[in-house]
């Protein structure tokens, strides 16, 4: 009998405690009126940057290709007459991404970077091959100042071998004196 | 020979009406659960599809017409297509001997506002509810799928025990009202409501309604979390939604059984009788859903014990003393 009590008890508690709930305002964020702000490192849609001079940073070397998990990224290398190498065609496959931000990390010239970007939903799985046009950006993305051809010890109208920030002479390597 | 064309054509009207205005209030009943239960989990509810979402009903009724109607390979056809009428058939019916006002007069003649003043009107809604296990555990049995089949087993088991509790606390209302017609029993709360002659047949009544329209705590029949959807689990389509409509015009229906035998039906000040019973209908569907954003589910012996060494020993007693008490 007493356990009976206890149990109308308990039930009745509870009936009260949702009851309250009734008059506590809803927690719900709605969608498409509030956007959560984003951490400013959130993973989202890929672009392809340029160096603050104003030419493309990508330098084609397969590194993002390479440690994409899900192959969503191909291109094809191909060079300048004055040596700059750059990706002939270049090709993000977002139906495949997993936006993982790997290709980011691997990229040696600060080229292929993701932005906050997440509003890419679309009904037809074929638009969402990404052509080099679609990714090229106009601005430098997160790393305005970089610029790989300032650093690389190959010669470039920065400079010759050696003449580049933080470089010292190519040793000669026929003579033995210092 | 023309006042019986004049007593058809107001059956006809009145069928009509009924019917529209049940079938409206179950698909906004959905709306309010949806909405009520939101509020109840801090949540916002449907809000979409119109002002304050109002045209979701609307909106779920053209996606369920338009959505394919599949039968699964090795489904039996006939039984299967079958079954989501007879739910919602057996519902819908219930619907015919409840009363929603006082006799009024069209014309000379005299209207009763119920469409069947049947003399066993209780025992014809019996009837009805114990059809309505046909349809679950029939559904559940010609999909062919397991969950379906353990659904409509579960639901037959469930319905079958908690009926007898049911019946069995309405025999005290008989004894009161000398009568099974619902008219009848309407007339009798003239003074006070059953529900002060009768707290304990109440809330055996309650409980196994509740039981009766598969709702939680009660929905073992179509447990998410164990049976996918149970008995309904292959249904698509309009066929699911005629199991969706059989369990809120079910709803709707102990709502009414409620009002009617317990709360004193149509009656009360003021508002028109048609309002009263609409109001008692909403209030009992809003428990029911209060109840629903409240309870977990029942395990299957916590389910069984409750009906049988629980609420049948309890409505015996409830007889034996009510008895007593008349002979007194």
């Amino acid at each position: 009998m007493e356990s009976a009590f206890e149990a109308v008890k308990e039930l009745l508690s509870g009936l009260w405690t949702v009851l309250i709930h009734l008059f506590r305002k809803p927690i719900t964020e709605q969608y498409p009126e509030y956007k959560r702000p984003l951490p400013v490192r959130a993973r989202g849609r890929i672009i392809l940057t340029l160096d603050p001079d104003g030419e493309e940073r990508c330098v084609s070397c397969y590194l993002c290709s390479a440690v994409c998990p899900v192959n969503c990224i191909s291109m094809e290398g191909a060079e300048r007459p004055d040596g700059r190498r750059f990706a002939a065609w270049f090709r993000i496959n977002f139906a495949r991404c997993i936006l993982c931000g790997f290709c980011e990390e691997a990229c040696p010239t600060s080229a292929i970077q993701l932005t906050t970007d997440y509003e890419f939903a679309k009904t037809n799985i074929l638009a969402f091959v990404y052509e080099k046009e679609d990714l090229l950006v106009n601005h430098q993305g997160k790393d305005k100042e970089y610029n790989f051809y300032r650093y690389a010890g190959v010669t470039s109208k920065y400079g010759d071998k050696g003449e580049h920030v933080g470089e010292s002479k190519p040793v000669d390597i026929k003579s033995n004196m210092p | 020979m023309l006042l019986w064309i004049a007593g058809f054509i107001i059956l006809l009207v009145k069928l009509t009406i009924v019917l529209g205005v049940v079938l409206f209030l179950a698909g906004y009943l959905v709306w309010v659960e949806r909405k009520f239960l939101a509020r109840l989990q801090v949540r916002l509810g449907p809000n979409r599809a119109g002002p304050f979402g109002l045209l979701q009903p609307l909106a779920d009724i053209v996606k369920m017409l338009t959505k394919e109607d599949t039968v699964p390979d090795g489904a039996d056809r006939a039984f299967f297509l079958l079954a989501p009428a007879v739910v919602a058939l057996t519902a819908l019916l219930m619907f015919s001997v409840v009363p929603f006002g006082k006799d009024i007069t069209v014309l000379g003649q005299r209207v009763p506002l119920v469409i069947t003043d049947l003399n066993i009107g209780l025992l014809f809604v019996f009837a009805m509810s114990s059809l309505s296990v046909y349809g679950v555990a029939l559904g559940g049995w010609a999909s062919n799928n397991k969950y379906g089949l353990l659904g409509g087993i579960r639901g037959a088991a469930q319905m079958i025990s908690y009926e007898l509790a049911l019946g069995l606390s309405l025999v005290p209302i008989v004894m009161l009202a000398h009568s099974f017609s619902i008219v009848d029993i309407v007339g009798a709360q003239q003074k006070y409501p059953f529900i002060l002659y009768q707290p304990l047949a109440f809330l055996i009544f309650v409980i196994s309604a509740m039981a009766e329209s598969k709702r939680i705590p009660f929905d073992l029949p179509e447990a998410e979390n164990e049976l996918v959807a149970g008995y309904h689990t292959e249904y698509s389509g309009m066929r699911f939604g005629l199991f969706f409509l059989g369990e809120y015009v079910h709803m709707m229906v102990f709502g009414g059984l409620l009002a009617v035998l317990f709360l004193g039906g149509w009656r009360g000040p003021f508002l028109p009788p048609v309002v009263w019973l609409l109001i008692k209908i909403f209030l009992v569907a809003l428990f029911m859903i209060w109840v629903r954003g409240t309870l977990p589910r029942l395990r299957y012996d916590q389910l069984m014990t409750l009906g049988w060494k629980v609420l049948i020993p309890l409505a015996l007693i409830n007889i034996l003393v009510t008895g007593a008490v008349g002979l007194m």
